[in-house]
């Protein structure tokens, strides 16, 4: 009897355990499924825009009173002017200054200068009056998105209850469209959420990976033939051993520090710049391509180097033409997977000062510049309530690279791997 | 400068083609009586030209701005040369800011007007001088290396031992960045540490690095006591290893020892997820998700919470630290020998008993380095404490008040405008080296513990 019971319990305690296991499991699997819903909810909806359609006339005494058409002077033009008028057309009561300027809160400040890039393209459309959709401001981008709550008192309101009243009745006429949001990948960032983009970001992190595969690579690779095939067995070569190891296990923000201390108050280099900013990187992904290259080329057989040698070949011939060519696909994955995390770092280059305001796309790596991840941070850093689902689309944007890059390295092993 | 680089390329490239068509030329045509392959004569010639072209252009780079401002120096008026070294340095900088187009805040003087335009000269002359002494001897290497191809010459040895030289310097491009690390951070540190006393920093246990800027101002020296920094590393890292331990823990053990085949084959990648998203997506999700939730769900149950909690950071670096801790313990249980499995179920364990009693105790030595790396990990984990914990440094162990950690102020210290010398701008290296000895020790001692394990089932 009291065995009978003792076999329950044990078999309880069985099932119990069993239960946990697969509760770490799901609670793993939860937190990942929380955090990608998270940021996709917040997030997608920063692919659309709001736009508000209006009729605005293109009038000569605003923009070009002398008729001259030349570009200089249509493009120094008063679109604002235009933009007001049109707002003014549209809500003809609207009569102190005070209401005036709040009406005209319900358009970004970019609106102005989609107008002047029409009259630009094609100077024949002034005097014309025509039907426009011009991008909303951030706020009323948020109420239409429903991020912004109606029911909360208005004095805690960014958006007024008459600019709500002027929303909807735009709203009522079919006046209020969704587009997709072109200027999210296309612009610089701003200081306003509606205009800001992420294209000088990638850019400023598309010239840091380029300096950063153009280092870590060619010497992260020659650095593991060498240990694999050339290095004699001493505490010399130990002592690097030991070394790469603790330095893939260095905290990032570290190898920041070093950037500082070396690359820009030692030797002088531009602050801000992706050349920099790849120099650091490098050194971070350095050890992982030197490991993941000794892995590969340990995996050769050791009768392909002996039959090369056979026949005469040099050492560096058989590395040359039989061992890197049969490593390449091992050495690449590891590549990829080590330049994925340098592509998704941000604390190192924090300490280099990539944080800086810049809304240029940095034409080479010495021009100043951001990132992706940093400008994830300082989005995420900004009060405005719409730079939350920037932020999130900005992430979003920059896990879609870290999963092409990562399936990249996936279908490299599966496609060239070979076993012996 | 990089038209010059062109040209040197251009040259190599005619020196491997010349060195290899005077070899083939040689023997006639017939390749077998060469000792090396023709390409190896090619590739001899092109290193001779490039290779001391090279080095004159780096040594030349890197002497000519010393020398040229020593002239320029040297031809001052006296009475500028008589001044202090720090006031001749302003007046240099005025003149190079002179000469480059950089900004300069006053009308300069007639001098420095003078030395600007000799030093542009110099500048110019000194260009000259180098482009046309590295052709020189790029064409002088190029003709000599051609010189020297005969067919016996062992061309291929000479060009593999070069390369083997550039594959051992590339090995050494690791240790140097180690060496690079310790001794920035050393210099760095111990300036700090004639401003603040080491005991200070270690033992003080106050931190308010702000640094008055006038001298009768309340804090005007400001306090360096960095345990406040190293009780809420401590903190953050303890919950983040209590949901990283248990979680990732388990969810090894029940994949390697429960889960069907197929299941393991479909959750272990998506796990690896985890540890590929960016710490800047982490660190953004705990401030502005799981931080306000948190606060909230204290106001509902009547606990005040602190909107940087430092259980918000805490366990989204658990979720980072999951996959970590789980891949690597997984490691250590696929290789506990399937014997011990056996034995211990034939004598009529249950398998919770078995991996209680048997699997997990022999892969013990490899869990606790698993744990050892994690924790480093996190100690040296810094968007998520940048973006979720606080910044006021706060002794106490209670996890709904924010805390600072130490990468925290790094990031605080270092980010905008700076001046070098400050004991604020030190004490981010003093910190960084702390962090960096401390994550060391951990990793050393992970890999010994690893090491040790190994040894017993080999």
């Amino acid at each position: 009897m009291t065995d009978q019971r003792r076999l329950r319990r044990r078999y309880r305690a069985e099932r119990r355990f069993e239960f946990y296991g697969l509760l770490a499991v799901l609670v793993a699997l939860a937190a990942l499924v929380v955090l990608l819903g998270t940021l996709l909810g917040k997030g997608l909806s920063a692919f659309h825009q709001t736009h508000l359609r209006l009729d605005v006339t293109f009038a000569e005494e605003v923009l070009d009173r002398q008729g001259t058409r030349a570009p200089e002077v249509l493009w120094a033009a008063d679109y604002g002017a235009l933009v007001k008028r049109a707002l003014g057309t549209r809500f003809p009561d609207v009569a102190t200054r005070r209401d005036r300027r709040a009406l005209a809160r319900l358009l970004s400040s970019g609106a102005q200068y989609a107008l002047r890039d029409m009259v630009l393209a094609d100077p024949a459309i002034i005097g014309e009056t025509l039907s426009i959709e011009l991008p909303a401001s951030d706020d009323i981008d948020m109420l239409h998105k429903g991020q912004l709550a109606r029911d909360i008192p208005e004095a805690r309101r960014k958006v007024s209850d008459q600019q709500i009243a002027w929303f909807d009745s735009l709203a009522a006429q079919g006046a209020v469209a969704s587009r997709f949001n072109v200027g999210f990948f296309s612009g610089g960032d701003s200081r306003e959420p509606e205009l800001a983009g992420i294209w000088s970001a990638v850019l400023g992190s598309f010239w840091m990976m380029a300096v950063c595969v153009a280092l870590a690579v060619p010497i992260g690779v020659m650095a593991a033939v060498y240990l694999e095939e050339f290095a004699p067995r001493n505490r010399w070569t130990d002592a690097i051993e030991v070394n790469i190891n603790n330095l893939a296990a260095v905290p990032s923000i570290i190898f920041g520090l070093l950037g500082l201390a070396v690359f820009l108050s030692f030797l002088g280099l531009p602050r801000s710049a992706p050349l920099v900013g790849g120099m650091v990187l490098a050194l971070m992904t350095l050890p992982t391509v030197i490991i993941a290259g000794r892995a590969a080329i340990k995996a050769v057989p050791p009768s392909i180097r002996e039959a090369a040698l056979g026949v005469g070949a040099s050492p560096v011939q058989v590395v040359v033409h039989h061992v890197l060519p049969l490593a390449m696909p091992g050495i690449m994955t590891g590549t990829i997977i080590g330049l994925a995390r340098a592509l998704g770092e941000t604390a190192p280059l924090l300490m280099i000062g990539m944080v800086a305001f810049i809304v240029d796309a940095p034409g080479g790596p010495l021009d100043a510049s951001t990132a992706l991840p940093v400008q994830v941070y300082l989005w995420a850093d900004s009060p405005e309530r719409a730079f939350v689902e920037k932020t999130s689309a900005a992430i979003l944007v920059l896990l879609g690279f870290l999963i092409a890059m990562n399936g990249f390295a996936v279908f490299l092993r599966n496609r060239f791997e070979r076993r012996w | 400068m990089s038209l010059l680089l062109a040209l040197l390329a251009a040259l190599t490239l005619i020196g491997f083609h010349l060195g290899r068509g005077r070899a083939v030329a040689l023997v006639g045509g017939e390749s077998r009586r060469l000792h090396s392959r023709p390409n190896h004569y090619g590739l001899y010639v092109a290193l001779w030209c490039a290779l001391p072209a090279l080095a004159i252009l780096g040594a030349w780079q890197s002497c000519l701005p010393v020398v040229i401002e020593a002239i320029v120096v040297s031809g001052l008026p006296t009475e500028i040369l008589a001044l202090s070294d720090a006031e001749l340095g302003l007046v240099l900088n005025d003149i190079r800011n002179l000469t480059f187009g950089g900004v300069l805040g006053r009308e300069p003087p007639p001098y420095a007007q003078a030395a600007s335009a000799e030093l542009g000269r110099l500048y110019e002359i000194g260009r000259a001088g180098l482009a046309v002494v590295t052709m020189a001897i790029a064409a002088a290497g190029l003709a000599w290396g051609r010189h020297l191809v005969t067919p016996g010459l062992r061309a291929r040895n000479a060009v593999e031992r070069v390369i083997v030289i550039a594959l051992l310097a590339s090995s050494t491009v690791a240790v140097l960045t180690t060496i690079g690390i310790v001794l920035s951070l050393l210099f760095e540190t111990i300036r700090f540490f004639d401003k603040v006393p080491v005991f200070d920093f270690l033992f003080g246990l106050e931190w308010s690095p702000q640094t008055a800027i006038r001298a009768d101002q309340v804090g005007a020296s400001g306090a360096f006591g960095a345990v406040p920094l190293f009780a809420g590393t401590l903190l953050i890292t303890m919950i983040a290893m209590a949901v990283a331990v248990p979680v990732g823990l388990m969810s090894a053990v029940y994949l390697s020892e429960y889960a069907a085949k197929s299941v393991r084959a479909a959750v272990k990648p998506i796990l690896e997820i985890l540890a590929g998203v960016p710490t800047v997506a982490y660190g953004f999700f705990a401030a502005i998700t799981l931080a306000p939730a948190i606060r909230d769900l204290g106001n509902v149950i009547g606990l005040g919470v602190a909107s940087e909690s430092a259980l918000a950071a805490g366990l989204v670096m658990g979720i980072m630290i999951i996959p970590f801790i789980s891949s690597l313990s997984d490691d250590v249980i696929n290789a506990v020998p399937q014997a011990l499995r056996d034995g211990s179920l034939a004598v009529g364990a249950t398998r919770s008993e078995t991996i209680k009693r048997v699997v997990l105790p022999a892969a013990l030595p490899g869990i606790v380095g698993a744990v050892l790396l994690g924790v480093s990990r996190a100690i040296g984990e810094t968007m998520i404490v940048v973006m979720a914990a606080g910044l006021a440094a706060k002794l106490t162990a209670n996890p709904l008040e924010a805390v600072t950690t130490v990468t925290v102020q790094i990031v605080t210290l270092l980010v905008g405008d700076q001046e070098f010398d400050s004991a604020k701008t030190l004490a981010a290296f003093a910190l960084g080296l702390t962090l960096f000895l401390v994550t060391l020790a951990l990793n050393m001692a992970a890999l010994r513990v690893v090491r040790r394990y190994r040894e017993a089932y080999d």
